[in-house]
C-alpha cells in the first residue's frame, strides 16, 4: 500500500547538504501498525513528512495505493492528503477559535461535503471517541489528552487508508498519552493503517512493526512483538 | 469546499481578530464615504445652480437695452451715443417670430405703496398676462394680470407675500385697493413664496399691467423683454431673429444684447461638474490607501496564522483554496466596509441636507457604484499579494509556525 523505492531528502543548509533521508526502501501493508524511532534529527518526522505528501523526496520514487505520487500535481497531492491521508500531531493544530466539532469537521469542509451529511459523520466520529460532551468547547477548554482526541477525530474524519502520528503523546502526560495510544490501536485494529513516530520505547513494543532510524536511514526493521 | 463554508471560515477568522477587522473596515468605511459626501456635495452645489437658474424659465431669451460691452469697443464706449429704448412695439415686432410661445414685456421702478395708514417702499413690476408662467411663478391666491392688449391702462395689481404681511396684515389683501404713488390699484392676486434667490425678489414686488407700469413711473422704455420659445433648438434662429428686428427698427444700430439663461448655465454646470469628479477623484486615493492598510493588515494575518495554514494543507487544503480563502477576508472586510461607508455617506448627506435644506445634497448613483466598486477592486487587489504569500507557503515549514 506504501512503497518507498530508494528515497533521497536532501536539504541544503548553509553549503552544506544534509541528507535528512538516505535510501530508504519502505514496504508497508495495509493495515499494518508501525512504530519509527531514532535518536532526534534521524528523519523520522521527515520520512513521515514524506509519506503524508506534505513534503516531496529529493530522488526516488513514492506510490500510494499503487498511484505514484511522484507524479502527482499541486491539486492531486493535496487531494490524496485529504483523502487518504490523516495527520496527528505532537503540538495537536488545533485552530483556537474553532470549536471540537468544527475542529474535527474541516476535513470534510474542504472537501466540499454537505453540511448534514458532515454534522451525521462528526457526530459518529465524537461519539467513537467518546468526545460527545465536548462537542462545542474550544481547544483551550479541553485537556491535553482530549485535545489529542479531537485531533485523531478529525486526521480521521474522511476514513484515510493511512494514520501518520508523529510523537503523538510527545506532548501528554502517563495516563492521557496511553489513552491516546489506545484510540490509535483501536483505529487500526478497524484496519487503518497506523505509523506512529516516538520516542518511547513502550509504544514502540506495543507496535507489530518497528522501524530504527539512524542518520536518514533504516537500520532496524523488526517484524512481530 | 463549497462557498458558504468558505465566507463562514473567513468571517470567523475576521471577528476572532476583532481590532485589526475593525481597522480595516473603518479605512474602507471612511473612504467610501467620503467619496460619497464630497460628490454629493459637488452635485448638490451643480444642482442648486442649474436649478436656480431653471427657475428664471426654461429656454428662456432676455432681451436688454444696451450693447455688451463684452463683444468689444461697444456703442456705450462712445461718447454721446445713448442707446436707444426698448419699446412696447419693439415687443410686439419681436412677438411675430413663430417659435417664441410667450413673450413679456418687462418694466422695473421703485415705488411707494401704501393701503390705510400703512406704507412701504417696494419693486414695481409692469409686466403681461405671460409672465406668470414663463417664469414659473406659482399665485396663492386670486389670479394674475388679465390677458389683455399690451397698451391698456388697468387698475389691477399682484403682491407678494411679504407686502401683503407687512401692508395688509391680518386683513383679506384681494379686493382691496393698494395705493402707487398717485393711482389706486384693486388687489387681485398675490403671489406664492419663492425658494429662489438668484433674480428678483417676487415676495417683496407688486405687478401691474405694462402700460399702467409705464405711466406710474413716467417712461415708456423697457427694462428688459423676456422671450420663451417653444424649443431649446429655436433659440438660435429666435436670438438671431431678435437681433435683427430690433436692428432694422433703431436704423441699422445694434444697441441691445440677447442673452440666454442657457450659455451661463451650462458654464456653471460644466465648472461644478469638474469639480464634483475632481474632489471625488481626491477622496478615491483615500481608497487606495485603505486597499493598502488592508494588505498590510493581512499579511500580518498571514504571518500570524502560517501554522494554521500549514494545518490546512496537512488537511487537503489545495494552494487554491487557501488563495480562495484569504481572499474572502479581504473582500469580506473591503464589503463590510464599503457597506458602512455606504451607510455613513447615505446618512452623512441626509445630515447635510437637515443642515443646509436649500442644497440637494445626494451622493450621485456613479459616484456610490464607482466607490463601492473601486473598494472591492482594491480590496481584492491589495490582498492578492498577502493570499499568493499564504498558499505558496510549505506545508511543512508552515506547521512549525515558521
Ligand atoms: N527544513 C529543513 N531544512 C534544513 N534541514 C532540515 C529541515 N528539516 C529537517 N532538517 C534536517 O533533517 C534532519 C532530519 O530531521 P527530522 O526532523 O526528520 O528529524 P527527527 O528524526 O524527526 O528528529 P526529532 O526526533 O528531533 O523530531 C535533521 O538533521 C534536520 O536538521
Ligand atoms: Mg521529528
Amino acid at each position: 500500500m506504501i512503497r518507498l523505492e530508494q528515497i533521497h531528502r536532501d536539504f541544503e543548509v548553509g553549503d552544506q547538504i544534509v541528507h535528512a533521508l538516505n535510501d530508504i526502501n519502505l514496504d508497508i501493508a495495509h493495515g499494518e501498525y508501525l512504530s519509527v524511532m531514532g535518536p532526534s534529527g534521524s528523519g523520522k518526522s521527515t520520512l513521515l513528512n514524506i509519506i503524508g505528501i506534505l513534503d516531496h523526496a529529493t530522488s526516488g520514487r513514492y506510490f500510494l495505493n499503487e498511484q505514484n505520487v511522484t507524479d502527482m500535481d499541486e491539486l492531486a497531492e493535496s487531494r490524496a492528503r485529504n483523502r487518504h491521508i490523516g495527520f496527528v500531531f505532537q503540538s495537536f493544530h488545533l485552530v483556537p477559535r474553532l470549536t471540537a466539532a468544527q475542529n474535527i469537521e474541516l476535513p470534510l469542509v474542504l472537501a466540499g461535503i454537505a453540511p448534514a451529511l458532515r454534522r451525521q459523520k462528526v457526530q459518529q466520529v465524537l461519539e467513537s471517541l467518546s468526545l460527545a460532551d465536548r462537542a462545542h468547547h474550544t481547544p483551550d477548554q479541553l485537556s491535553g489528552g482530549q485535545r489529542q482526541r479531537v485531533a485523531i477525530a478529525r486526521a480521521t474524519i474522511t476514513e484515510p487508508s493511512v494514520l501518520l502520528a508523529d510523537e503523538p503523546t510527545g506532548n501528554l502526560d502517563q495516563k492521557s498519552g496511553s489513552e491516546v495510544i489506545v484510540t490509535l490501536e483501536a483505529l487500526n485494529q478497524r484496519g487503518i493503517t497506523l505509523i506512529v513516530v516516538t520516542h518511547d520505547k513502550n509504544i514502540a513494543d506495543r507496535s507489530l512493526r518497528s522501524l530504527q532510524m539512524v542518520d536518514g536511514r533504516v537500520v532496524s526493521d523488526r517484524h512481530g512483538r | 469546499m463549497i462557498a458558504s463554508d468558505i465566507i463562514a471560515y473567513a468571517w470567523q477568522s475576521l471577528s476572532r481578530h476583532r481590532g485589526r477587522s475593525l481597522l480595516m473596515l473603518i479605512a474602507m468605511g471612511i473612504s467610501v464615504a467620503s467619496v460619497m459626501l464630497l460628490t454629493a456635495l459637488g452635485e448638490g452645489a451643480r444642482r442648486y445652480v442649474h436649478d436656480e437658474f431653471a427657475s428664471l424659465g426654461t429656454n428662456l431669451i432676455i432681451v436688454l437695452p444696451g450693447r455688451n460691452e463684452t463683444t468689444g469697443a461697444g456703442l456705450n464706449a462712445m461718447p454721446g451715443v445713448t442707446p436707444r429704448d426698448l419699446t412696447l412695439d419693439d415687443a410686439r415686432a419681436l412677438a411675430r417670430h413663430s417659435a417664441i410661445t410667450r413673450i413679456a414685456p418687462l418694466n422695473v421702478g421703485a415705488v411707494e405703496a401704501s393701503w390705510q395708514n400703512r406704507k412701504r417702499e417696494i419693486t414695481l413690476l409692469g409686466s403681461t398676462h405671460d409672465l406668470l408662467k414663463l417664469r414659473h411663478w406659482k399665485l396663492a391666491a386670486g389670479q394674475f394680470l388679465p390677458d389683455m392688449e399690451w397698451e391698456r391702462t388697468t387698475p389691477v395689481c399682484v403682491i407678494g407675500k411679504k407686502i401683503r404681511d407687512e401692508i395688509f396684515g391680518p386683513h383679506a389683501a384681494l379686493g382691496q385697493w393698494l395705493r402707487l404713488g398717485q393711482n389706486r390699484y384693486r388687489v387681485i392676486g398675490i403671489m406664492a413664496s419663492e425658494g429662489r434667490t438668484i433674480g428678483l425678489d417676487v415676495e417683496e414686488t407688486v405687478i401691474i399691467p405694462v402700460a399702467s407700469a409705464q405711466s406710474l413711473l413716467n417712461t415708456p422704455s423697457l427694462f428688459r423683454i423676456l422671450i420663451e420659445t417653444s424649443s431649446r433648438g429655436a433659440m438660435p434662429s429666435v436670438i438671431e431673429f431678435a437681433t435683427a428686428v430690433i436692428r432694422e427698427r433703431h436704423y441699422g444700430e445694434e444697441d441691445v444684447t440677447v442673452i440666454t439663461q442657457d450659455a451661463v448655465l451650462q458654464t456653471f454646470d460644466r465648472i461644478l461638474s469638474t469639480l464634483t469628479y475632481a474632489v471625488g477623484g481626491i477622496a478615491a486615493i483615500s481608497l487606495v490607501v485603505a486597499g493598502i492598510l488592508i494588505m498590510n493588515v493581512m499579511l500580518v494575518a498571514v504571518s500570524q496564522r502560517t501554522a494554521e495554514i500549514g494545518l490546512l494543507k496537512a488537511l487537503g487544503a489545495s494552494r487554491q483554496q487557501i488563495l480562495r480563502l484569504i481572499l474572502t477576508e479581504a473582500m469580506l472586510m473591503s464589503l463590510v466596509g464599503a457597506t458602512a461607508g455606504f451607510v455613513i455617506g447615505i446618512f452623512g448627506s441626509w445630515g447635510i441636507r437637515l443642515a443646509f435644506p436649500e442644497l440637494q445634497v445626494y451622493p450621485p448613483f456613479w459616484a456610490i457604484l464607482t466607490s463601492l466598486l473601486v473598494a472591492l477592486v482594491t480590496g481584492l487587489l491589495f490582498s492578492l499579494l498577502p493570499a499568493g504569500k499564504a498558499a505558496g507557503l510549505d506545508p511543512v515549514r508552515a506547521l512549525q509556525g515558521r
